[in-house]
């Protein structure tokens, strides 16, 4: 039996995906349409049924609703050799008895490819990732930087169609990771590889992915490019993947047009509803630390404006980040390359395009509460 | 401890300190003393009567002079020689058989699956009722009017009853019965050893199931099953109850352990009984010493799984 060489597909299309385990629903409706040459980054927490939604891509869990289809053709009853996807998991998954280059090659094998073209592939494969030396050593014997090599390259050694990723950096350091994320853009663009990549670091998947799926208890919260995601979160969960890092409980206390303006225990605040908001709502505020500024005398801003101290500065290079305890007790996160130091009183503002309104759903459970102030009930109420 | 002494201890060049510091790297500190109960249990139950077994095995008997009498009688009796040839003649093929058909099983068990504390347990019955309890019941079973032969010729397979006990089937079904659950235990737990991610990125790049098994599980197995067959083979070759229930001790299943009883206590001659022994033990390690050398030229590293 031979498998019949990867055929290049122009869409891949999820029809409402879903997989449980026993009552447990690992994903939910999934659809989503892969265009040819695309990089899409599944991004949400641990748990929330990335690998779940790749493993159905892969074919290696059967789907328990929906359909998969590479353009007109059903695959997800497909079995995953059939299907001629690569892999990359999270755990390399390297045959730990075979040399890299044995590696690399084991997919070609299978599929009866001749000898001569296997070589000149394998070679072709462990010069991209740059494994020339290591090629005769066994996975055991390499660093894991280089063990994450071996296994694209023995994914991409195939031309599939389809490259699927498990977290594939997160077994790696710091330094290491941004480094290999770096060639895994490169090895996209230079071999125009259909990616699918899971991942829980929101920046790696905003630097690489074209298109972006936020999942959160195996549901889809949103699906867009990053500058989308980042600038338009569609709810508090996406935004505090975004790094909206400053997320406060408020209440809605007048609704005008597309702003609304909200009362964050005391304090007024004029900021854009992402969702539809009443007044009287529950809602959380959110601004990312970079669109805090710390505002000179004299200064206006039409999202809010507020005194507070300065708690703590913690340098990085080029910028501070800083906490500042605002009159009402609630803190504030700001990244600014001021000079600011502890202990002293600094205005921040941010402005009103910058400053998002969520409905309050409760899938961010970091958000300080320290109660809506008693005006604001008022205000509600009347 | 005081915390004023820790740092004394701990600055290199005080003399003691320094020694006691090049000790622990090697591993050696007061924690050893820990292995003195282990080391009393070995010395007084293996080392001991081990040593005493080879001396005796080279004090010279009437009939047997010199150091290496009781061998050189050993080897010049057929009766006796011969014991090696039928005791491997059972304990191989059985060996190979537990082993090798341990494998299927294992492999299609591997993973976690409702009932798989059930089917172990009842696996590991035979093996504590002990080879007595497990002979009388194969010999009631494989008997001329046993279960078995009256449902093969109930079944018209044949027509009069096989000839399964007190002969060679008789001892190998024996051993079948009582080294199979333990072969079949080893290899589950090397197959449960194994990352099962391997098989899943075997079968993304393009192999079959076969090939996943004969490429990816038999290679990283390869290991455990020259330990599981070396184990196994040392249970099967020093067989004995049912050698002497199920088949014919003083003929063709004269089992090297026999050999060396019948010294021991029907002539009382201590000394060849030990020296029986002693060239028992060394069969052992023959056939272990090839198993081991088969063994290197396979991959023996890690396999990836939970133990690694
Ligand atoms: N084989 C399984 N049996 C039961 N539950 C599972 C299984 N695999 C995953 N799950 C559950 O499905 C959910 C999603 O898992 P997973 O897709 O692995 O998450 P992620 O990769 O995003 O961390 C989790 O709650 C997990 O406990
Ligand atoms: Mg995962």
């Amino acid at each position: 039996m031979t498998v019949a060489p990867a055929k290049e597909f122009s869409e891949l299309r999820l029809d409402r995906v879903g997989r449980s385990f026993g009552e447990a629903n690992a994903l939910t409706d999934l659809s989503l349409t892969i265009k040819q040459g695309e990089f899409i980054a599944l991004l949400g927490p641990s748990g929330c049924g990335k690998s779940t939604a790749l493993n159905c891509l892969a074919g290696l869990l059967p789907l328990t609703h929906g359909s998969i289809w590479e353009d007109d053709r059903r695959i997800d009853t497909m079995r995953p050799e059939k299907r001629g996807f690569g892999m990359v998991f999270q755990n390399y998954a390297l045959f730990p008895h075979m040399s890299v280059r044995k590696n690399v090659a084991f997919g070609l094998e299978m599929r009866k490819t001749p000898p001569a073209e296997i070589k000149e592939r394998v070679a072709e494969a462990i010069e991209l990732v740059h494994l020339e030396d290591q090629a005769s050593k066994l996975p055991g014997q390499l660093s894991g930087g280089q063990q994450q090599r071996v296994a694209i390259a023995r994914a991409v050694v195939l031309r599939p169609p389809l490259v699927l990723m498990d977290e594939p950096l997160s077994n790696l350091d710091a330094k290491l990771r941004l480094e290999m994320r770096t060639q895994i853009r490169r090895l996209h663009q230079a071999l125009n590889l259909t990616t699918v990549y899971v991942t829980h670091d929101q920046e790696e998947a905003l630097s690489l992915a074209d298109r972006l799926v936020v999942l959160r208890l195996g549901k889809v919260q949103q699906i867009g490019t990053p500058r989308e995601l980042y600038s338009q979160p569609a709810n508090a969960f996406v935004a505090d993947f975004m790094g909206y890092r400053n997320l406060l409980k408020a209440q809605v206390t007048a609704v005008e047009g597309k702003q609304v303006v909200a009362d964050v225990s005391g304090i007024r605040v004029r900021a854009t509803a992402m969702t539809d908001l009443k007044v009287g709502d529950a809602t959380i505020v959110g601004v990312r630390p970079d669109d805090v500024l710390v505002a000179g005398p004299g200064t206006t801003s039409d999202g809010f404006l507020v005194e507070g101290l300065i708690e703590v500065v913690e340098y990085q290079g080029r910028e501070v980040v800083t906490e500042v305890r605002l009159p009402n007790g609630l803190s504030l996160t700001l990244r600014t390359d001021e000079d600011l130091h502890a202990g002293s009183r600094v205005s921040v503002a941010a402005a009103t395009g910058r400053t998002l309104a969520f409905a309050d759903d409760n899938t961010v459970t970091r958000v300080p509460d320290l109660g809506v102030s008693a005006e604001a009930v008022a205000a509600g109420e009347s | 401890m005081s915390a004023g002494t820790l740092p004394a201890a701990a600055v290199p060049t005080d003399p003691k300190g320094a020694w006691r510091h090049r000790l622990a790297d090697r591993g050696v500190d007061r924690t050893l003393w820990l292995l003195l109960p282990a080391v009393i249990f070995v010395v007084a139950l293996f080392v001991y009567p081990f040593l005493y077994g080879l001396s005796l095995s080279f004090t010279p008997t009437k009939d047997a002079p010199g150091i290496f009498g009781n061998y050189a009688k050993f080897f010049a009796d057929s009766y006796y020689r011969n014991t090696i040839w039928l005791t491997l003649r059972l304990a191989i093929p059985a060996t190979l058989f537990n082993t090798l058909a341990s494998v299927p099983f294992a492999y299609w068990m591997r993973g976690r699956f409702p009932g798989k504390r059930a089917v172990t347990t009842m696996l590991v019955v035979p093996i504590t009722l002990g080879t007595v309890l497990t002979a009388e019941g194969l010999l009631n079973f494989l008997g001329n009017a046993g279960w078995l032969n009256r449902f093969l010729m109930l079944i018209h397979v044949t027509d009069t009853p096989l000839k399964l006990t007190y002969n060679y089937w008789g001892v190998f079904l024996s051993l079948i019965l009582s080294g199979f659950p333990f072969a079949f235990l080893l290899i589950l737990s090397y197959t449960s050893g194994i990352d099962p991610t391997l098989e899943r990125a075997a079968s993304t790049m393009g192999a079959s199931t076969w090939q996943r098994f004969m490429r990816i599980t038999l290679p990283l197995l390869a290991p455990g099953l020259a330990t599981t067959f070396s184990l196994a083979f040392v249970m099967a070759f020093s067989v004995f109850p049912s050698a002497l229930m199920l088949g014919n001790p003083q003929g063709e299943e004269h089992v090297i352990a026999i050999a060396a009883y019948e010294q021991a206590y029907t002539y009382y001659n201590y000394s060849y009984a030990s020296a029986i022994a002693m060239i028992m033990g060394a069969v052992e390690l023959l056939v272990i010493a090839a198993v081991q050398a088969i063994r290197r030229t396979f991959y023996i590293g890690t396999t990836g799984g939970k133990g690694a």
